[in-house]
Protein backbone atom coordinates (compact mmCIF):
# COMPACT_ATOMS: atom_id res chain seq x y z
CA UNK A 1 0.00 0.00 0.00
CA UNK A 2 1.29 3.52 -0.84
CA UNK A 3 2.07 6.24 1.33
CA UNK A 4 -1.39 7.95 0.34
CA UNK A 5 -3.25 5.29 1.28
CA UNK A 6 -2.11 5.70 4.85
CA UNK A 7 -2.24 9.26 5.11
CA UNK A 8 -6.32 8.49 4.93
CA UNK A 9 -6.02 6.50 7.79
CA UNK A 10 -4.12 8.38 9.21
CA UNK A 11 -6.95 10.71 9.86
CA UNK A 12 -9.41 7.90 10.59
CA UNK A 13 -5.68 6.90 13.20
CA UNK A 14 -5.30 10.60 15.15
CA UNK A 15 -9.49 10.77 15.22
CA UNK A 16 -9.59 7.20 16.80
CA UNK A 17 -12.06 5.63 14.20
CA UNK A 18 -10.38 2.87 12.72
CA UNK A 19 -11.03 -0.74 13.27
CA UNK A 20 -8.52 -2.87 14.21
CA UNK A 21 -7.16 -4.31 11.09
CA UNK A 22 -6.78 -0.98 9.68
CA UNK A 23 -4.61 0.50 12.80
CA UNK A 24 -2.20 -2.38 13.21
CA UNK A 25 -2.05 -1.38 8.79
CA UNK A 26 -1.41 1.76 9.92
CA UNK A 27 1.17 1.24 12.78
CA UNK A 28 3.25 -1.03 10.86
CA UNK A 29 3.71 1.21 8.02
CA UNK A 30 4.32 4.18 10.77
CA UNK A 31 7.10 2.63 12.24
CA UNK A 32 8.86 2.03 8.60
CA UNK A 33 8.11 5.16 7.50
CA UNK A 34 9.54 8.21 8.47
CA UNK A 35 7.98 10.57 6.17
CA UNK A 36 4.83 9.28 7.50
CA UNK A 37 5.54 9.21 11.29
CA UNK A 38 7.04 12.61 11.15
CA UNK A 39 3.61 14.11 9.45
CA UNK A 40 1.94 12.16 11.69
CA UNK A 41 3.65 14.49 14.99
CA UNK A 42 2.59 17.70 12.79
CA UNK A 43 -1.57 16.66 12.39
CA UNK A 44 -1.69 15.36 16.13
CA UNK A 45 -0.60 18.79 16.92
CA UNK A 46 -3.07 20.51 15.01
CA UNK A 47 -5.83 18.53 16.07
CA UNK A 48 -4.78 19.15 19.78
CA UNK A 49 -5.38 22.61 18.75
CA UNK A 50 -8.67 22.65 16.65
CA UNK A 51 -10.14 20.04 19.12
CA UNK A 52 -9.56 23.01 22.20
CA UNK A 53 -11.14 25.86 20.34
CA UNK A 54 -14.62 26.21 20.93
CA UNK A 55 -16.84 28.79 19.59
CA UNK A 56 -18.72 31.32 22.39
CA UNK A 57 -22.95 30.32 22.46
CA UNK A 58 -25.11 33.60 22.13
CA UNK A 59 -27.13 34.85 24.77
CA UNK A 60 -29.95 33.23 26.04
CA UNK A 61 -32.41 35.85 24.32
CA UNK A 62 -31.48 34.65 20.90
CA UNK A 63 -32.09 30.83 21.61
CA UNK A 64 -35.69 32.00 23.47
CA UNK A 65 -36.39 34.18 20.58
CA UNK A 66 -34.99 31.51 18.11
CA UNK A 67 -38.29 29.67 17.47
CA UNK A 68 -40.55 33.03 16.77
CA UNK A 69 -38.28 35.02 14.38
CA UNK A 70 -39.25 31.58 12.44
CA UNK A 71 -42.64 31.15 13.41
CA UNK A 72 -42.99 34.65 12.19
CA UNK A 73 -41.23 33.98 8.91
CA UNK A 74 -43.29 31.34 8.21
CA UNK A 75 -46.43 33.21 9.19
CA UNK A 76 -45.65 35.93 7.28
CA UNK A 77 -44.44 33.99 4.09
CA UNK A 78 -48.17 32.50 4.13
CA UNK A 79 -49.75 36.12 4.32
CA UNK A 80 -47.40 37.20 1.25
CA UNK A 81 -48.89 34.49 -0.79
CA UNK A 82 -52.67 34.70 0.22
CA UNK A 83 -51.81 38.71 -0.32
CA UNK A 84 -50.79 37.99 -3.66
CA UNK A 85 -53.57 35.39 -4.77
CA UNK A 86 -56.67 37.26 -3.41
CA UNK A 87 -55.13 40.79 -5.40
CA UNK A 88 -54.62 39.16 -8.57
CA UNK A 89 -57.96 37.09 -8.23
CA UNK A 90 -59.39 40.83 -7.19
CA UNK A 91 -57.48 42.94 -10.07
CA UNK A 92 -58.59 40.28 -12.94
CA UNK A 93 -62.47 40.76 -11.40
CA UNK A 94 -62.20 44.18 -11.58
CA UNK A 95 -60.76 44.19 -14.85
CA UNK A 96 -63.14 41.90 -16.23
CA UNK A 97 -65.98 44.06 -15.20
CA UNK A 98 -64.49 47.34 -16.25
CA UNK A 99 -64.47 45.76 -19.96
CA UNK A 100 -67.43 44.18 -19.38
CA UNK A 101 -68.98 47.76 -18.80
CA UNK A 102 -66.83 48.89 -21.40
CA UNK A 103 -68.19 47.02 -24.40
CA UNK A 104 -71.57 47.63 -23.25
CA UNK A 105 -71.40 51.17 -22.92
CA UNK A 106 -73.61 52.04 -26.35
CA UNK A 107 -71.75 55.54 -26.32
CA UNK A 108 -68.15 54.29 -26.91
CA UNK A 109 -67.49 53.89 -30.59
CA UNK A 110 -66.97 50.26 -32.34
CA UNK A 111 -63.53 51.32 -33.12
CA UNK A 112 -62.31 51.80 -29.58
CA UNK A 113 -63.94 48.72 -28.33
CA UNK A 114 -61.75 46.65 -30.71
CA UNK A 115 -58.66 48.22 -30.30
CA UNK A 116 -59.04 48.29 -26.41
CA UNK A 117 -59.75 44.32 -26.76
CA UNK A 118 -56.75 43.86 -29.18
CA UNK A 119 -55.15 45.93 -26.23
CA UNK A 120 -56.31 43.78 -23.70
CA UNK A 121 -55.50 40.20 -25.90
CA UNK A 122 -51.85 41.72 -27.11
CA UNK A 123 -51.15 42.09 -23.48
CA UNK A 124 -52.30 38.37 -22.21
CA UNK A 125 -50.53 37.11 -25.09
CA UNK A 126 -47.15 38.64 -24.02
CA UNK A 127 -47.66 37.68 -20.53
CA UNK A 128 -47.89 34.38 -21.19
CA UNK A 129 -45.39 34.21 -23.51
CA UNK A 130 -43.08 35.35 -21.45
CA UNK A 131 -44.36 33.59 -18.04
CA UNK A 132 -44.38 30.20 -20.48
CA UNK A 133 -40.48 30.95 -21.15
CA UNK A 134 -39.47 31.75 -17.77
CA UNK A 135 -40.96 28.68 -16.69
CA UNK A 136 -39.31 26.60 -18.82
CA UNK A 137 -35.68 27.75 -18.59
CA UNK A 138 -36.48 27.47 -14.90
CA UNK A 139 -36.93 23.88 -14.70
CA UNK A 140 -34.20 23.16 -16.77
CA UNK A 141 -31.83 26.00 -14.81
CA UNK A 142 -28.63 24.19 -12.96
CA UNK A 143 -28.13 27.10 -10.92
CA UNK A 144 -31.73 27.92 -10.02
CA UNK A 145 -30.82 27.51 -5.75
CA UNK A 146 -27.84 29.83 -6.48
CA UNK A 147 -28.93 32.87 -5.37
CA UNK A 148 -27.33 35.86 -7.01
CA UNK B 1 -33.79 2.42 16.30
CA UNK B 2 -33.45 4.18 20.04
CA UNK B 3 -35.75 6.11 21.84
CA UNK B 4 -34.76 9.47 21.00
CA UNK B 5 -35.01 8.86 17.23
CA UNK B 6 -39.11 7.00 17.80
CA UNK B 7 -39.54 10.59 19.25
CA UNK B 8 -38.11 12.12 16.57
CA UNK B 9 -39.69 9.88 13.52
CA UNK B 10 -43.22 11.08 15.68
CA UNK B 11 -42.10 14.64 15.24
CA UNK B 12 -41.27 14.58 11.60
CA UNK B 13 -44.67 12.52 10.58
CA UNK B 14 -46.67 15.18 12.49
CA UNK B 15 -44.36 18.17 10.86
CA UNK B 16 -44.92 16.84 7.39
CA UNK B 17 -48.41 17.39 8.12
CA UNK B 18 -48.03 20.93 8.87
CA UNK B 19 -48.18 20.88 12.76
CA UNK B 20 -46.13 23.93 13.64
CA UNK B 21 -45.81 22.39 17.16
CA UNK B 22 -44.35 19.39 16.10
CA UNK B 23 -41.82 21.58 13.68
CA UNK B 24 -41.08 23.93 16.99
CA UNK B 25 -39.65 20.49 18.61
CA UNK B 26 -37.48 20.00 15.63
CA UNK B 27 -36.45 23.47 15.55
CA UNK B 28 -36.14 23.63 19.11
CA UNK B 29 -33.84 19.85 19.24
CA UNK B 30 -31.27 21.18 16.11
CA UNK B 31 -31.24 25.09 16.42
CA UNK B 32 -27.91 25.18 18.15
CA UNK B 33 -26.33 22.65 16.06
CA UNK B 34 -27.42 24.30 12.89
CA UNK B 35 -26.11 28.04 14.22
CA UNK B 36 -22.61 26.95 15.24
CA UNK B 37 -22.29 25.03 11.67
CA UNK B 38 -23.63 28.41 10.08
CA UNK B 39 -20.99 30.10 12.15
CA UNK B 40 -18.15 28.30 11.45
CA UNK B 41 -18.56 28.21 7.56
CA UNK B 42 -19.68 31.67 7.32
CA UNK B 43 -17.77 33.25 10.53
CA UNK B 44 -20.40 35.95 11.37
CA UNK B 45 -22.80 35.54 14.33
CA UNK B 46 -25.72 38.17 12.45
CA UNK B 47 -25.23 36.04 9.13
CA UNK B 48 -24.99 32.41 10.84
CA UNK B 49 -28.26 32.97 12.77
CA UNK B 50 -29.95 34.83 9.93
CA UNK B 51 -29.04 31.94 7.53
CA UNK B 52 -29.98 28.99 10.09
CA UNK B 53 -33.50 30.46 10.84
CA UNK B 54 -33.81 30.72 7.31
CA UNK B 55 -32.81 27.12 6.38
CA UNK B 56 -35.72 25.99 8.98
CA UNK B 57 -38.31 28.37 6.97
CA UNK B 58 -37.54 26.53 3.63
CA UNK B 59 -37.37 23.22 5.41
CA UNK B 60 -40.51 23.96 6.63
CA UNK B 61 -42.39 25.51 3.37
CA UNK B 62 -40.89 22.19 1.27
CA UNK B 63 -41.91 19.47 3.58
CA UNK B 64 -43.68 17.66 1.35
CA UNK B 65 -40.49 17.08 -0.43
CA UNK B 66 -38.96 15.36 2.39
CA UNK B 67 -38.61 11.95 2.13
CA UNK B 68 -40.16 10.52 5.30
CA UNK B 69 -37.21 7.32 5.21
CA UNK B 70 -34.44 9.96 5.79
CA UNK B 71 -33.40 11.21 9.01
CA UNK B 72 -34.51 14.77 9.15
CA UNK B 73 -30.69 16.67 10.43
CA UNK B 74 -29.47 15.33 6.76
CA UNK B 75 -31.87 16.68 4.84
CA UNK B 76 -32.07 20.13 6.96
CA UNK B 77 -28.05 20.42 6.86
CA UNK B 78 -28.19 20.13 2.75
CA UNK B 79 -30.04 23.34 2.76
CA UNK B 80 -28.25 24.88 5.40
CA UNK B 81 -25.14 24.28 3.78
CA UNK B 82 -26.70 25.43 0.27
CA UNK B 83 -27.61 28.81 2.08
CA UNK B 84 -24.22 28.92 3.55
CA UNK B 85 -22.21 28.30 0.40
CA UNK B 86 -24.56 30.44 -1.90
CA UNK B 87 -24.00 33.18 0.96
CA UNK B 88 -20.32 33.38 0.79
CA UNK B 89 -20.00 32.90 -3.17
CA UNK B 90 -21.96 35.74 -2.96
CA UNK B 91 -19.79 38.06 -0.96
CA UNK B 92 -17.23 36.67 -3.41
CA UNK B 93 -18.82 38.13 -6.11
CA UNK B 94 -20.27 41.42 -4.55
CA UNK B 95 -17.40 42.26 -2.03
CA UNK B 96 -17.80 44.87 -0.03
CA UNK B 97 -14.64 46.18 0.35
CA UNK B 98 -13.80 49.21 3.33
CA UNK B 99 -12.75 52.21 2.11
CA UNK B 100 -9.78 52.21 3.68
CA UNK B 101 -9.05 49.06 1.83
CA UNK B 102 -9.90 50.46 -1.50
CA UNK B 103 -5.93 52.07 -1.78
CA UNK B 104 -4.58 48.80 -1.46
CA UNK B 105 -4.99 45.64 -3.56
CA UNK B 106 -7.45 43.07 -2.11
CA UNK B 107 -6.82 39.38 -3.05
CA UNK B 108 -10.31 37.87 -3.66
CA UNK B 109 -9.13 34.88 -1.68
CA UNK B 110 -8.21 37.04 0.92
CA UNK B 111 -12.02 38.54 1.53
CA UNK B 112 -13.17 35.41 3.66
CA UNK B 113 -11.10 36.30 6.35
CA UNK B 114 -13.56 38.56 7.89
CA UNK B 115 -14.17 35.69 10.47
CA UNK B 116 -14.47 37.44 13.64
CA UNK B 117 -12.19 35.58 16.45
CA UNK B 118 -13.87 37.05 19.24
CA UNK B 119 -16.16 34.36 18.87
CA UNK B 120 -14.31 31.56 20.19
CA UNK B 121 -14.59 31.14 23.55
CA UNK B 122 -10.70 31.03 24.29
CA UNK B 123 -8.07 33.23 22.85
CA UNK B 124 -4.54 32.87 22.20
CA UNK B 125 -1.75 33.67 19.75
CA UNK B 126 -2.05 30.15 18.31
CA UNK B 127 -5.85 29.25 18.59
CA UNK B 128 -6.07 33.07 16.38
CA UNK B 129 -3.84 31.91 13.74
CA UNK B 130 -5.59 28.40 13.50
CA UNK B 131 -8.92 30.47 13.21
CA UNK B 132 -7.49 32.46 10.58
CA UNK B 133 -6.03 29.55 7.98
CA UNK B 134 -9.74 27.98 9.33
CA UNK B 135 -11.29 30.76 7.70
CA UNK B 136 -9.11 30.99 4.11
CA UNK B 137 -9.59 27.40 3.65
CA UNK B 138 -12.41 27.00 0.74
CA UNK B 139 -15.55 25.89 2.07
CA UNK B 140 -15.71 22.65 1.29
CA UNK B 141 -12.57 21.85 3.06
CA UNK B 142 -13.72 24.28 6.19
CA UNK B 143 -16.84 22.65 6.24
CA UNK B 144 -15.28 19.11 7.03
CA UNK B 145 -12.94 20.56 9.52
CA UNK B 146 -16.59 22.12 11.17
CA UNK B 147 -18.11 18.96 11.08
CA UNK B 148 -15.21 16.69 12.89
CA UNK B 149 -13.95 19.66 15.39
CA UNK B 150 -16.74 22.05 16.39
CA UNK B 151 -19.52 19.65 15.97
CA UNK B 152 -17.59 16.53 17.12
CA UNK B 153 -19.44 14.32 14.55
CA UNK B 154 -18.16 10.94 14.63
CA UNK B 155 -16.89 9.42 10.45
CA UNK B 156 -20.43 7.97 10.56
CA UNK B 157 -22.20 10.57 11.13
CA UNK B 158 -20.37 13.01 9.13
CA UNK B 159 -20.58 10.16 6.05
CA UNK B 160 -24.25 10.47 6.93
CA UNK B 161 -24.78 14.31 6.63
CA UNK B 162 -22.80 14.22 3.75
CA UNK B 163 -24.21 11.28 1.91
CA UNK B 164 -20.57 9.93 1.78
CA UNK B 165 -18.87 6.75 2.53
CA UNK B 166 -16.55 7.09 5.73
CA UNK B 167 -13.46 6.45 3.59
CA UNK B 168 -14.69 9.74 1.49
CA UNK B 169 -14.58 11.49 5.11
CA UNK B 170 -11.19 10.06 5.84
CA UNK B 171 -9.68 11.37 2.47
CA UNK B 172 -11.54 14.77 2.46
CA UNK B 173 -9.95 15.02 6.17
CA UNK B 174 -6.48 14.35 5.20
CA UNK B 175 -7.06 16.82 2.40
CA UNK B 176 -8.54 19.66 4.19
CA UNK B 177 -6.08 19.28 7.20
CA UNK B 178 -3.22 19.62 4.77
CA UNK B 179 -4.57 22.82 3.51
CA UNK B 180 -5.02 24.15 6.77
CA UNK B 181 -1.68 23.32 7.58
CA UNK B 182 -0.62 24.92 4.69
CA UNK B 183 -2.54 27.81 5.42
CA UNK B 184 -0.90 27.92 8.72
CA UNK B 185 2.64 27.57 7.51
CA UNK B 186 1.94 30.68 4.82
CA UNK B 187 0.59 32.67 7.51
CA UNK B 188 3.56 32.11 9.62
CA UNK B 189 6.00 32.92 6.63
CA UNK B 190 4.14 36.32 6.07
CA UNK B 191 3.84 37.55 9.79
Amino acid sequence: MSCEKFKNLMMGYIDDELNEHDRGAFLGHVRSCAECSSELEHYRKLKEVTDGMKLTSPEDKIWRDYWSVIYNRIERGVGWILLSICGILLLCYGGYKAVEEFIADPTVGLFVKVAILGLIVGVAILFISVLRERLYFWKRDRYRDVRR
Amino acid sequence: MNRAMDDETHFVVRWRKGETKAFEFLVKKYMRKAYFIALGLVGQHDVALDLSQEAFVRVYRHRRKFDPNRRFFPWFYQILKNLCFNWLREQRANPRIALEDLSERVEREELSLSFDPNLMVERDAVKDRVWKAISSLKPRDREIIILRHFQNLTYREIAEVLSCSQGTVMSRLYYARRALRQKLEQHTEVE
